[in-house]
């Protein structure tokens, strides 16, 4: 049954074994590993400005694989993911710069500095949910945002802190094309990392409890240790999402982790469709890409008599921001599921094919 | 100790706490109405500040006019909002009801920010007095007026739940929506009217801080700066809406008296409520009147 290369019609699965697999047929597994093959290419083919949008896709694309795992699989609401993001930022430079800790092994120890604070901070989540619990991760977005800026010690206040390129065995990975392959590496092994826990025992007490905790706690799932474990796990990847935005960049300021960027996290995730691992990918992508594709179609405007308005060229970055707003009301409206949802009726559509069902 | 400024500290912490109150109460009446939590609470301050600005500066009109022009516009704003975007998420799970006001947030924040510009405009002169001292305080006339609208529209509200057909509707289908509709109760209009009058509360509130601090992005900030209040008085009470605004109004400028005093910490205005808000959701996550969720399987 593994080996298949088609989906059949139906479900066809006798044993636990075949329930688990990652990939569900062996299409789709060749299908990744060209894929994955074939980025490992692409700084020989495409050129830098995309590469940079490569690179944005992979530690954002961590990042908003925790917050799935927080609010798409265990159903806690985070508005806080974006201070997380910033601290695994600073965190990194800090612990680099001030002890002296190898770029390298500073990315995954920002993310249990993060861990531990996303547990702080979600602690309440074993007693409040829903809407309490939105609220109570809002108030601890501007939180850690002040602490960003008055913890000169810890960010370097207003002035912001430097962080050092990763090295590994004496190589530095400082341009964009080299540190392209560190961003691919950890965007990979995160997300099967992440595929993985959610196949495990761990993964479906999450899944329990998003759909109904009190029967889940009924059947023997602490509600409290998930809760909080799911907010970890979530802080863990958001802190690596921000390590290597950091290490990338070389310099970070306070001002980029805002409320915004928390909302932005969660218009991926539900563009890409909650409690998908694929969908969380594909929002990144959507969300990378809109502002690139608004901004080109502003420019191909501007060249014609008709389209060089002032108003909108001067405007493009509200422009950028209201489409931000719009895309996640048309999504909540028109395709709740998401991306991941629409391009399983796609697949559907074309197996059935000529018959509707 | 500086007793004075403290005195004038509280006094300010008073007078913002009931407009807090005021925004707390259009937050409250949405959320018991209709179960959504409205993140663009302060966009609708923001729309009505603005709209009544546009009015006076490009229209002209006399602020009476101006300002009743913009509530006429922002209660048709409010029931058109709910009618198109939030109509269709009746039934969505609670995370996606709240992307939808945040994403309307985001949306209109940045519209106003496109049409009308980031730098703070002003309204012209309405009073010809800047302040008057009432027992050797100094108030400003804004605030002053700003305090009595608050009360007025506390009073209103009293009376129009408790002696109104409309608001007698509207409190049956809080109670219980199901019965309320059959009972010949048109929940589809309660919910529009709900939002229609949280919609013309919150500009009114909107242009009286706009007529003292000047109109800009940062009247949005409002609608954050709320929710520690309607947590610390309880999600579905108004009552608590407005107990928990005038608690927070003063704290925030109490915490800012101690910190420029003493510690020197910095920032406590702003940051002081949500210390507090995240306290309450420890040790009494329904706050003081707020009702406790019983759940049965």
């Amino acid at each position: 049954m593994s080996s298949l290369t088609m989906r059949p019609c139906g479900d066809f699965r006798t044993s636990y074994k075949q329930d688990n697999t990652i990939f569900e047929t062996k299409t789709i597994r060749w299908v990744t590993i060209f894929t994955i093959i074939a980025l490992c290419f692409a700084p020989l083919v495409v050129d830098g400005y995309f590469i940079t949008l490569l690179i944005q896709i992979s530690y954002l694309g961590i990042a908003a694989l925790g917050l799935n795992i927080l609010v798409g699989y265990t159903g806690q609401i985070s508005l806080g993911h974006g201070a997380f993001f910033g601290f695994g930022a600073f965190a990194s430079a800090w612990l680099n710069t001030s002890f002296n800790i190898p770029v390298f092994l500073c990315i995954p120890l920002a993310g249990f500095l993060t861990m531990g604070v996303g547990m702080m901070f979600g602690a309440p989540a074993a007693r409040i949910k829903g809407l309490y619990l939105a609220i109570a991760t809002l108030a601890s977005q501007f939180i850690i945002e002040d602490f960003f800026a008055r913890a000169d010690w810890f960010s370097g206040g207003s002035s912001g802190s430097m962080a050092e390129p990763v090295s590994l065995f004496g190589f530095a990975f400082d341009t964009d094309q080299s540190f392209y392959y560190v961003a691919l590496f950890s965007l990979v092994f995160m997300f099967i990392w992440g595929c993985n826990l959610m196949r495990s025992r761990d993964g479906r007490a999450f899944v329990a409890v998003r759909d109904h905790y009190l029967s889940a706690e009924i059947m023997g799932v602490k509600l409290n240790k998930y809760r909080l474990l799911s907010f970890g796990i979530s802080s863990f990847y958001a802190g690596i999402g921000g390590a290597l935005y950091a290490h990338y960049l070389g310099y970070v300021s306070a001002e980029g982790f805002t409320i915004m960027m928390s909302i932005q996290f969660l218009a991926m995730i539900i563009i890409g469709g909650l409690g998908s691992i694929k969908g969380t990918l594909m929002g990144v992508i959507f969300m990378v890409f809109l502002p690139e594709v608004l901004e080109s179609g502003v420019g191909v405007m501007k060249m014609t008599d008709w389209g060089n308005i002032p108003m909108v060229v001067d405007g493009l970055a509200y422009i950028k921001e209201m489409a931000i707003g719009l895309v996640i009301i048309g999504f909540l409206i028109f395709e709740p599921e998401g991306l991941a949802h629409r391009w399983a009726q796609i697949k559907n559509y074309w197996k059935f094919y000529p018959f509707a069902y | 100790m500086n007793f004075e400024l403290l005195t004038q500290l509280i006094i300010n912490g008073l007078i913002v706490g009931l407009l807090y109150g005021v925004i707390g109460m259009c937050f409250v009446l949405v959320y018991k109405s209709t179960q959504i939590v409205n993140f663009a609470q302060g966009e609708f301050l923001l729309i009505g500040a603005w709209v009544c600005w546009a009015s006076l500066i490009y229209l002209e009109l006399p602020f009476f006019l101006g300002f009743l022009l913009s509530l006429l516009f922002m209660a048709g704003f409010g029931v058109l909002l709910q009618m198109i975007v939030l109509r269709p998420m009746i039934g969505e799970p609670i995370i996606s009801v709240i992307m939808v006001t945040i994403g309307l947030s985001i949306f209109f924040q940045s519209l106003m920010k496109w049409i009308f510009g980031v730098s703070p405009q002003s309204y012209p002169q309405v009073f010809d007095t800047q302040s008057i001292s009432i027992m050797g305080l100094n108030i400003e006339m804004a605030y002053l007026m700003s305090t009595v609208i608050a009360l007025i529209i506390m009073v209103a509200f009293y009376l129009f739940f408790k002696h109104s057909k409309h608001g007698l509707a509207m409190r049956a289908t809080a109670f219980d929506q199901q019965v309320s509709q059959s009972l010949g109760i048109s929940v589809k209009h309660v919910f529009a009217m709900s939002w229609g009058i949280a919609a013309t509360v919150s500009a009114t509130a909107g242009i009286v801080i706009g007529m003292v601090n000047g109109v800009s992005d940062s009247l949005s900030i409002m609608g954050i700066k709320v929710f520690p209040a309607v947590i610390l008085g309880g999600l579905d009470s108004i009552v608590g809406a407005i107990v928990g605004g005038i608690i927070i109004g003063v704290l925030e400028n109490v915490a800012e008296f101690f910190d420029s005093q003493y510690l020197h910490i910095g920032n406590m205005y702003d940051i002081a409520p949500f210390y507090v808000l995240l306290i309450i959701l420890w040790f009494k996550p329904y706050g003081l009147f707020g009702t406790q969720d019983i759940e049965r399987i």
